[in-house]
C-alpha cells in the first residue's frame, strides 16, 4: 500500500465548494530512463485517479509519464449530502489503491 | 570632396521614428504560433473541432528550474451548472517524449472549474491547456516556458 495524503474537510456547509487536495507516493516511473545497467526501466505509472463522491464520480484524470512522481491533484467538490468521498488511483502493473475520507454535511 | 548626400526625403523625426519601430519590433514578440507537434495533439483531443483562444487558463511559471516538478493550475471560467459546465481539460507539450501530460473530466458537482498538478518538463517547449465545454465548444490558453533543469528522461 502506498503512502497516501489527502487533505479534505471532514464538516462542511451545504453547497459549499470543498477544495480537495490528494497526494500518493508513488515513484511514476516514465518508461524512457536507463537504469544503472543502461537499460531502460520499464514504465511504472499510475494511469488514472477518480474521486466518488457517494458512488458518483465527480472528478477523474487520466495521468501519462509527464506527471511527476508522488502525483499531488488538486480540486473541488461542492457539498451536498452527508457521506464518503472515495478517492481511487490505479496503474500500471495491478497497482490499485482506494482511500475514504467521510464527511458531515450541515 | 564629395558630399554624402542624404535622402531629402528623410528626416531627422522619421529616422527617430523607424528607430523606436525597430526597437518595438525587437522586444515584443506575439506569443508563438502552435507548433505541428503541439496542434497534432490537439487535434487528437478535439476530433478537429476549432478551438479558440481563451476563457481557460494555464497557470505555470514562464522560468523553470526545475523539470521533474513543476506545478500547474488549470482555470476555466465556467458557471459550472448542470446545463453549462466543462467536461474536461487536458494539457498537451511539444518537446517531451510524449505529447499527452493529464486530461481531466469534469463534473457540475466541482463547483468550479480548477484543477492543479504537478508536472515533468523535459525541455524548453511550448505547452497548450485545452478545455472542452457542454456545449461542444474547445477553448485554449498556449504558454511558452523555459526550464533550466531539465527532468531526467534519458
Amino acid at each position: 500500500m502506498a503512502r497516501t495524503l489527502i487533505h479534505a474537510p471532514s464538516t462542511a456547509r451545504k453547497g459549499e465548494v470543498m477544495e480537495i487536495r490528494t497526494l500518493i507516493a508513488h515513484p511514476m516511473e516514465t518508461g524512457y530512463r536507463a537504469g544503472s545497467d543502461g537499460r531502460t526501466l520499464p514504465r511504472d505509472i499510475i494511469r488514472r485517479f477518480s474521486c466518488r463522491y457517494n458512488g458518483e464520480v465527480v472528478f477523474s484524470a487520466d495521468l501519462y509519464p509527464a506527471i511527476s512522481a508522488n502525483p499531488y491533484l488538486a480540486f473541488s467538490v461542492v457539498a451536498n449530502a452527508s457521506g464518503t468521498l472515495s478517492f481511487t488511483w490505479e496503474g500500471d502493473n495491478g497497482f490499485a489503491q482506494t482511500e475514504n475520507a467521510s464527511i458531515t454535511v450541515a | 570632396m564629395t558630399r554624402i548626400a542624404v535622402a531629402p526625403t528623410l528626416s531627422r523625426r522619421q529616422l527617430m521614428a523607424a528607430g523606436l519601430g525597430v526597437g518595438l519590433a525587437v522586444t515584443w514578440r506575439p506569443a508563438r504560433a502552435l507548433s505541428d507537434e503541439l496542434a497534432g495533439a490537439l487535434r487528437g483531443f478535439t476530433g478537429g473541432a476549432p478551438t479558440k483562444e481563451g476563457r481557460v487558463n494555464f497557470d505555470i511559471a514562464p522560468l523553470v528550474e526545475n523539470g521533474n516538478t513543476v506545478p500547474i493550475t488549470l482555470t476555466v471560467q465556467s458557471p459550472m451548472s448542470a446545463a453549462d459546465y466543462v467536461q474536461a481539460v487536458a494539457v498537451f507539450n511539444e518537446k517531451n517524449p510524449q505529447r499527452e501530460v493529464v486530461s481531466c473530466k469534469l463534473s457540475p458537482a466541482m463547483g468550479k472549474a480548477v484543477v492543479s498538478t504537478r508536472i515533468r518538463l523535459a525541455t524548453t517547449q511550448q505547452l497548450v491547456a485545452v478545455a472542452k465545454m457542454s456545449d461542444g465548444s474547445y477553448w485554449t490558453h498556449t504558454v511558452d516556458v523555459v526550464v533550466t533543469l531539465a527532468a531526467c528522461i534519458e
